[in-house]
């Protein structure tokens, strides 16, 4: 199936989820990452449960701390 | 209130904007921004802020200008290290331009000052370089209902998104709480190009200008990301259900102020 993650498509396996697209993106630090699939905001608690559709659009957004 | 000749010359490229005019140099002279942090992004930021006429600047920083600050904040300058960030701001603000009146505060921001610090100013700016710092500005903003620019940046990264209330979600909205100390690099171990405080503190003037003319669409509901070395900006639409945001949602459980343990800069920021 065909979804777009950070606003680039890609061809992933039916049935992935965004746990494991987390890890197939090698995303820095995973246990804080903000994600979004269709705009909407997943919990962390449902990563693992949250299947990934075709033509879903997903979002990373991370912390960024820095400014002095 | 006419402007006198010279500040017909001074700001005559925005007099001429029709987005501007005369009309709009007249709200920013009588706007108030307040910037808290004196630092990467807060140091252009007030830079072009005071240059565009903005009448009132607030400032606040409790640090003192150190060596290791001049590459990228240049608003202070060698003469300065040692000085105060908000006395060096503030000359260098005056001397860019007298019609400004520049209000120092030379304080950390707390759960004990901030909601009286930002009442009497009409934008924020958030160029703090710690999450509970943000966080502690958010939720002060959501409280107060005070429009604010979030903006971080970290070796060739940045971010920004500007709050208004009621028009979208909050910095809270997205990131939930602070990451635990020392999760997420913030501080001087990961390194930022200088020039990266330019790129994002000069947005977050241009979102303040935009917010005080009241012209063009400001960062709300999403989130600007800046990879410098991949020269690729991304506006990253944001959710738009706010409802169960636990300060700017419909029941909040956030009502009083938190101020969460700060990491270890070293000082350094
Ligand atoms: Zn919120």
């Amino acid at each position: 199936m065909l979804i777009t993650v950070a606003g680039v498509k890609k061809e992933v396996k039916d049935g992935l989820t965004v746990s494991q697209l987390i890890v197939d993106e090698k995303v820095e630090t995973p246990m804080y990452v903000t994600v979004s699939v269709n705009d909407e905001f997943i919990a962390s608690d449902s990563f693992e449960s949250t299947v990934l559709k075709d033509g879903d659009s997903v979002e990373f957004l991370y912390f960024m701390g820095g400014g002095q | 209130m006419a402007f006198t000749n010279e500040q017909i010359e001074r700001y005559s490229r925005h007099i001429i904007l029709k987005e501007i005019g005369a009309k709009g140099q007249k709200k920013l002279l009588n706007a108030k921004v307040l910037i808290i942090g004196a630092g990467g992004l807060g140091a252009p930021a007030a830079m072009y802020l005071a240059a565009a006429g903005v009448g009132t600047i607030g400032i606040a920083d409790a640090d003192e200008v150190d060596l290791s600050n001049l590459q990228r904040q240049i608003i202070h300058a060698t003469k300065d290290v040692g000085k105060a960030k908000v006395q060096s701001a503030k000359e260098t603000m005056e001397e860019l331009n007298p019609d400004v009146k520049v209000n120092a505060y030379r304080v950390f921001v707390t759960s004990e000052n901030i909601r009286e610090l930002i009442r009497e100013y009409d934008f924020i700016i958030d160029g703090t370089d710690n999450f509970p710092a943000k966080f502690l500005i958010n939720d002060a903003c959501v409280m107060e209902k005070k429009p604010f620019s979030h903006a971080g940046i970290i070796r060739f990264k940045g971010q920004l998104m500007t709050y208004v209330p009621g028009q979208g979600p909050c910095y809270r909205c997205v990131f939930k709480e602070p990451p635990p100390k020392d999760a997420v690099p913030t501080c001087k171990q990961a390194g930022v190009v200088g020039a990266m405080g330019g790129v994002i503190g000069s947005l977050q003037a241009m979102e303040a200008i935009k917010y005080i003319i009241g012209q063009g669409d400001l960062l709300t509901g999403s989130l600007l990301t800046y990879d410098a070395l991949k020269m690729d900006f991304r506006k990253i639409k944001l959710p738009s259900d706010t409802c169960g945001c636990a300060v700017c949602g419909t029941n909040p459980t956030i009502t009083e102020l938190i101020d969460y343990e700060q990491a270890e800069c070293d000082g350094a920021l």
